[in-house]
């Protein structure tokens, strides 16, 4: 269509000026009916050719479309797998209170989890923070919570996971998330988190 | 007046520029109460306060036309005047009002808050408008402030009798010198003489330059009058909201030492009261120890403390040495740095299953205190500078004693104090250092985090005994507690050593 237009308007321009040239005093001879034939043969051939053209460029962008279509959608399917396994990765250990001890069950439950998804990719690395209630001496639970972190890492190291992978932080009683002062909010802030330091881009869910 | 005058040369002893009141000298030297002073004990004391309170009444009566005669009218004993005093030996202590100036008010106030602080006086307070005729003042001018005369404060007129009518031991006045500077005068009631008497220059008393030196007045008068280290010229910096404050002994003054936003830990002061050690926590998940100098307002980082979660320093009693407590994966230990040579950085513990942390200097720099968990729970322990005889410090029973934390020395090295656990609440205690014997100071609410003051009597604490937490103070020998701090959430308090005047240029 884009082609189709410039002509149409140079014809009409023709014919406009053809239409002005009336108010000269020669007689102008008739149209030559080869020539008009030859013109209407010429844009039958135009028209012929860009229905062509326009018909393999639709074909191809709907091939564009459905190419980007498909790796969209798998872009996202590995961003929700992604988003998943760090889900899963963030998921908090809990402790007793002064302890450091891996409690069974549930805590135990989420750091095997965390050893899945460490064996399943293995470029992860991760950061193990540990936390503490506000009872409890202020440098005693800087300590405590690195004991916490230790621990924590302790578990997937001894289930082979290298030592490198891991790093621990501790936090102390510096950042509850729960401030509230009462067992509920305690139980809740004795802790440990974990962070995604490298590798992280694109991971796989763990075959359960 | 001017017989007065020619007689308190006469009568005046002791060091310092004699100052004292004939007419009060003769008025006691006649008086019943001579004998209760000349041989006071503890109990005979109390009486002879008593005695003295009653005569106060009548010695006010008597001022202004005299002091003659009521020592003849018989005193009752048991009478009280509504003030009240602790039977005890602590000497009374009266700061005595006037000449009346804004500068001269403040310095008396802070004198005054100063001299109840320390807990070493019954302290003396009375009526403001009675307080009005207690006050020195020039003999030729009474009530009106006189310029003092060619000796200084000799020509005013200290009324000693009826300061020890009040049951003072000491008087303290605060006088205007000619030469535009004060006077700190400390009176010795009993023997009628000015023990010592203590320049201040004029300053703004709002300016917080000029509070320094009136603590330091302060301990010059506890000094001269019991023979004891005073506490007012030091501090106690503590943490709050991830700042670190610093306040004046008496509470006043709070100046935040760092910036707002950084989270700092775990302050302490170093041996001068011109720099503070403390612990920055990165927004990595590392610690690092800055060093504050307090005087040139610069800040640095001890280069190995920039890796690990570094904290708890302690600075060694000459200032050249720091240690402080790593974490890492390698868990919890002690470290020592060469902080005058920058180098040398050395582990003194380690504790494989075990955590050691919150190491404290002996005054004499030769033994570092400190907490373990190698027997399980926490426990104080005790080991050489260089990390070697590491023993069990402050005794305890297996599975009976709760768990114990932050032992502080104090500064004559005979005391050590730490809180531990008691019926689920952390509660001060006070180990003898030499017989280990053990006591515990605090009961009412949760405890912790003790340090001692410069004269080895207080200790500055965490307390929530209110409510929210805040530093308190208590007094070892009395007892006495006080709230130190105002600010909501304070925590981890350290107690400066007397603040050194900077060195002059």
């Amino acid at each position: 269509m884009r082609l189709t237009l410039p002509i149409t308007v140079g014809v009409a321009a023709i014919l406009i000026a053809a239409a002005c040239g009336g108010g000269q005093p020669e007689i102008v001879p008739g149209p030559d009916p080869d020539s008009i034939a030859r013109e209407q043969a010429r844009r039958d051939s135009i028209a012929a050719a860009q229905a062509r053209a326009d018909s393999i460029r639709r074909a191809q962008e709907e091939e564009e479309r459905i190419r980007r279509q498909r790796t969209a959608d798998s872009i996202a399917a590995l961003r929700r797998e992604t988003e998943e396994v760090r889900q899963m990765i963030a998921r908090m250990v809990h402790f007793d209170f002064d302890r450091y001890a891996i409690r069974p069950g549930e805590d135990t439950q989420v750091l095997e989890q965390k050893l899945a998804v460490l064996q399943t990719n293995a470029n992860l690395s991760l950061e193990i923070t540990g936390h503490c209630d506000e009872r409890g001496t202020d440098e005693y639970n800087m300590a405590l919570g690195m004991r916490r972190a230790n621990a924590s890492k302790q578990f997937l190291v001894d289930r082979g996971i290298a030592e490198s992978r891991i790093t621990v932080r501790s936090r102390g009683e510096e950042v509850p998330v729960d401030s509230g002062h009462n067992e509920d909010a305690w139980a809740q802030n004795r802790r440990s988190e974990f962070r995604v330091t490298a590798g992280g881009d694109v991971l796989k869910r763990p075959g359960m | 007046m001017m017989a007065v005058s020619a007689h308190v040369v006469s009568v005046c002893r002791g060091p310092g520029p004699e100052v004292c009141g004939s007419k009060a000298a003769q008025w006691q030297s006649r008086g019943p109460y001579s004998p209760h002073r000349a041989g006071a004990t503890a109990s005979g004391r109390t009486g002879a306060r008593q005695q003295r309170l009653l005569s106060l009444l009548l010695a006010a009566l008597f001022i202004p036309t005299g002091l003659l005669g009521q020592d003849t009218i018989p005193v009752e004993q048991g009478v009280r005047l509504g003030i009240t005093y602790t039977p005890g030996m602590r000497p009374g202590m009266l700061v005595l009002n006037g000449p009346s100036r804004e500068l001269l008010d403040s310095v008396r106030a802070i004198l005054q808050r100063d001299m109840e602080f320390s807990d070493r006086y019954e302290m003396i307070y009375l009526p403001g408008g009675d307080s009005l005729v207690l006050g020195v003042s020039s003999p030729s001018e009474r009530g009106g402030l006189g310029p003092a005369g060619e000796g200084g404060v000799a020509e005013h007129y200290v009324n000693y009798a009826l300061y020890s009518a009040l049951g003072a031991d000491y008087a303290v006045s605060v006088l205007e010198e000619s030469d535009s500077s004060l006077s700190v005068n400390v009176y010795d009631v009993q023997g009628q003489a000015v023990r010592t008497s203590i320049r201040l220059e004029e300053g703004d008393p709002r300016s917080v330059e000029f509070r320094l030196p009136v603590h330091r007045a302060s301990d010059a008068v506890v000094r001269t009058s019991t023979g004891e280290p005073g506490i007012a010229a030091s501090r106690v910096v503590f943490v709050s909201g991830g700042r670190v404050y610093s306040v004046d002994s008496d509470g006043a003054n709070r100046r935040s030492i760092t910036p707002a936003g950084a989270r700092a830990f775990s302050p302490t002061w170093d041996p001068t009261g011109h720099k503070v050690a403390f612990a920055r926590l990165a927004d990595d998940g590392w610690g690092s120890i800055v060093l504050q100098d307090l005087i040139a307002g610069t800040q640095s980082v001890v280069a190995a403390t920039q890796e690990h979660l570094n904290y708890g320093p302690s600075i060694s009693p000459d200032g050249r040495g720091l240690v402080f407590s790593r974490g890492w994966d390698g868990g919890t230990d002690i470290f020592a740095y060469n902080l005058a040579q920058n180098c040398c950085l050395e582990r003194l513990t380690v504790g494989r299953l075990s955590d050691n942390l919150s190491p404290a200097f002996s005054p004499d720099g030769r033994r570092i205190a400190f907490e373990s968990t190698r027997v399980g729970l926490a426990q104080i322990y005790v080991m050489a500078v260089d990390g070697t005889d590491q023993e069990l410090f402050a005794p305890y029973d297996y599975g009976v004693t709760g768990d114990s934390h932050s032992p502080s020395w104090s500064p004559d090295g005979l005391n050590l104090a730490f809180h531990r656990t008691v019926a689920g609440s952390p509660q001060i205690f006070v180990m003898d250092v030499r017989n280990r014997t053990v006591r515990q100071l605090t009961s009412a609410g949760r405890n912790e985090d003790p340090t001692w003051a410069p004269d080895g009597r207080h200790i500055a604490f965490k307390s929530n005994r209110t409510g929210a937490e805040q530093v308190w103070v208590i007094d070892i020998e009395t007892g006495r507690v006080r709230q130190l701090t105002r600010l909501g959430g304070a925590r981890m308090p350290n107690w400066s050593a007397l603040i050194e005047e900077p060195n002059q240029p």
